[in-house]
């Protein structure tokens, strides 16, 4: 009961944060098209702004000026940049912000060095918030899931009731009309895709100091919510919610468990030994195969259902 | 990418132009080894063939059949695996001569393609991408999951000299770095002689209809989502061979060769090569190992260079190397190159000023960042700059500044000369165009 609580709101927690990641790339994605190669990176550069700022000021200056700064910078990449190849079609989009990725994870390397950096968690949000039998549950976890929730809700309130939300799903289906009613889409789609990075800066500050803020942590998820993204089903935001949480749980259960096939096989009465066929198989145990299980459900979502959980279209 | 003019079709496979341009290449692989003379620009040039081949399979994707798949090492790393594993059993005594190997790991590519394809084309277009990428790290995660088969951290070694038959009678037993480059030159020839005849075929023509229109090629009555399957498995076929040889080259395979660093690098060279006229990736190959091999000796800092060139290149050439060299040779032809010289002169000077200016605050940033140890002293072409001295950081910034400025100018000068001949060129042709008929 106390693992499967702990487990649980850890899970919860992870998956609120991949889902900050993944509302921006699909956001971006149903609007314009483009795969964001480089969102990880814009959480990662969040992540080492909010040391930066954080070690010159304080934690709170740095969560709300380094998604800000990265959210410039992602506006003025979408306008120096990546408009200019929109002529050539998706594939030179995705090619642009994959180099994007390649470029920002070496001037990472060259500013803050190879080794990670000490991004801590901020003092008064360290501790235990409350203790559940007999494990701690830390404050800053709470405060995370405050944050992603907080987030979520605006982002709901801002597409839903106000005016730039209505002409943003409005851009989103209909780019041409909105256009001809005198809203000027480009500028939206920059203002989406700044926003998006900054999402994902967002995440990177509260992510940073709770996990590890080196430069392998972009692609240390970048792949993870791509699985939510198309698993999800592309380019909806409830289906990306529902997929963060189910990976973010099942990546915190399955770290915890040493269950394995010999164990369920043994107990089912048949006897396994390294001479059985396939025993590398057989031994392993859930906690070692807990890295591909995303990997593992997004070719299972594959052949089941195409689409994605919520999503609308086949192809 | 490549204009293609009204012509009506005939074919014939073996022409005059064919037959000269297949002959220089088999001379030039022939000849290599012996102008190369050392043993390092031999093994250099192993590495070259190698990559050309993966990079060649790779274009068989993205040229051909529009798919940017981030997961291609997939296919030549599990190629190199099973290659590595049938020579150990070559030594254990199976009697299969060393020089299949290739093609036993290029069906072993095949055999995969055919099970991780079968997910990845599922989805087309962003999808298949992002799916490409997911399978890549899953097979990479699971490499390190079963050391019996992947041999964990360290990896699995086998010996290339081993077995017997006809070939180590007459003393060819891969022993010398020589004889690996030459199976692999007589590989990569006929690899690509087959791929290029691939793209002649039915399927190959197919695949460009996909690329270009897959709703229309749809309607047309192809089953586009069968037709990407198939280019995905003729690609792991050429991939796993690549497999295959890298694995008789090294004598070893370790997980990092299905890592997904190195399927980008398949990607990015194999665009910079350019995607649109077959020999691009073989351009795109010699700068591979160029980048991974000499400038990584030059600098440390040469994974960012290589990603600001690449974006360069998508913005403002997507057609790689290959489409610049066709477009000037186009110019060279209608006899409008003359005018390029001095354009072209300047902005190579300008960009080459701007360039020492930009390396130098990159060196310098790295040698305090990564190598302070060593001091603070860096020599960008030839010119010490100490890291420590401010006036340093001003001179490179100064420099970068005026030399950017200057390119920039010359560049838009480039771009009137450019545009001009352009329109010349579209009136001659036009007009050859008329007189025909």
């Amino acid at each position: 009961m106390e693992f499967f609580t702990i487990s649980l709101l850890n899970g919860v927690s992870y998956g609120l944060l991949l889902f900050m990641l993944s509302a921006g790339l699909t956001l971006i994605f149903s609007m314009m098209g483009v795969l964001n190669f480089a969102h990880a990176s814009f959480y990662m550069l969040g992540a080492y702004f909010a040391f930066q700022i954080s070690e010159w000021t304080n934690f709170w200056v740095a969560f709300v000026v380094a998604p800000v700064l990265v959210a410039l910078i992602g506006g003025a990449f979408e306008r120096t940049v990546l408009r200019k190849t929109h002529k050539f079609g998706h594939v030179a989009e995705l090619l642009v912000t994959f180099g994007l990725s390649f470029v920002i994870l070496e001037l990472v390397q060259l500013v803050w060095g190879r080794t990670p950096v000490e991004y801590k968690v901020p003092a008064a949000l360290d501790g235990s918030l409350f203790k559940l039998f007999n494990s701690t549950f830390p404050t800053y976890r709470a405060f995370m899931m405050v944050v992603a929730i907080g987030m979520l809700a605006s982002l709901f309130l801002v597409l839903k009731k106000t005016r730039i939300g209505l002409v943003i799903q409005a851009a989103l289906t209909h780019p041409d009309t909105t256009e001809a009613l005198g809203h000027n889409v480009p500028r939206v789609f920059a203002l989406v895709f700044a926003g998006g990075c900054g999402l994902a800066a967002l995440a990177g500050v509260i992510g940073g100091n709770a996990f590890i803020t080196e430069p392998g942590m972009a692609q240390a998820v970048g792949a993870i919510i791509f699985v939510v993204v198309v698993v999800g089903g592309m380019g909806s935001l409830g289906g990306a919610l529902i997929a963060s949480l189910l990976i973010g749980v099942m990546q915190t259960f399955s770290v915890g468990l040493d269950w394995s096939f010999i164990g369920g096989l043994q107990s089912l009465g048949v006897d396994v030994t390294p001479e059985t066929f396939g025993y590398p198989v057989w031994k392993l145990k859930l906690s070692q195969v807990a890295p591909i299980l995303p990997y593992l459900l997004l070719v299972v979502m594959l052949v089941v259902r195409p689409k994605g959980i919520m999503g609308t279209r086949d192809e | 990418m490549s204009s293609t003019a009204m012509k009506p079709l005939h074919f014939k496979p073996l022409n005059g132009v064919r037959i000269v341009v297949w002959s220089t290449f088999a001379l030039v692989l022939l000849l290599l080894p012996v102008l190369a003379r050392s043993n390092f620009a031999v093994t250099l040039l192993c590495l070259t063939g190698i990559a050309a081949i993966a990079c060649m399979s790779y274009n068989m994707l993205l040229g051909q059949a529009g798919m940017l798949s981030f997961g291609h090492a997939v296919y030549t790393g599990l190629g190199a695996f099973v290659a590595i594993h049938v020579m150990n059993k070559i030594g254990g005594g199976w009697p299969i001569p060393m020089w299949l190997i290739p093609l036993v790991a290029g069906f072993a590519g095949l055999g995969f393609g055919a099970l991780l394809g079968f997910v990845t084309t599922r989805k087309a277009g962003t999808p298949f991408s992002m799916i490409t990428l997911g399978v890549g790290e899953l097979v990479f995660a699971a490499a390190l999951m079963f050391p019996e088969f992947f041999g964990g951290e360290a990896g699995i070694n086998s010996n290339r000299t081993a077995g017997t038959g006809w070939l180590h009678s007459l003393g060819l037993n891969f022993g010398g770095q020589i004889q690996v480059y030459y199976l692999i030159a007589i590989y990569l020839f006929v690899c690509t002689a087959a791929m290029y005849a691939f793209t002649q075929t039915p399927l190959g023509r197919i695949a460009n209809a996909v690329r270009d229109n897959a709703e229309r090629a749809e309607f047309v009555g192809y089953d586009t989502r069968w037709v990407r399957y198939l280019i995905v498995m003729a690609s792991s076929f050429f991939a796993g061979i690549a497999g295959g040889l890298t694995a008789i080259n090294f004598e070893a395979a370790t997980a990092d060769l299905v890592h997904g660093t190195r399927s980008g690098g398949y990607l990015l060279f194999t665009f910079l090569g350019g995607v649109g006229f077959f020999f691009g990736p073989i351009i795109g190959a010699v700068l591979l190992i160029f980048s991974l091999v000499v400038l990584s000796e030059l600098t440390k800092a040469w994974q960012l260079y290589v990603g600001i060139v690449f974006l360069i290149m998508v913005v403002f050439a997507p057609g790689g190397i290959s489409s610049l060299l066709m477009l000037n040779l186009r110019r060279v032809k209608y006899g409008e190159w003359r005018k390029m010289r001095w354009p072209y002169a300047g902005m190579v000077f300008f960009g080459l000023i701007a360039l020492w200016g930009f390396a130098a605050i990159v060196e310098m940033a790295y040698q305090v960042q990564v190598a302070a140890g060593s001091g603070s002293v860096v020599t960008v072409a030839r010119i010490p700059m100490d890291a420590s001295q401010l006036t340093s950081w001003l001179i490179a910034a100064v420099v970068l500044l005026f030399g950017g400025i200057c390119f920039e100018i010359w560049r838009r000068k480039f771009n009137k000369v450019w545009s001009e001949g352009e329109e010349r060129i579209a009136e001659a042709i036009k007009k050859a165009e008329a007189a025909i008929v």
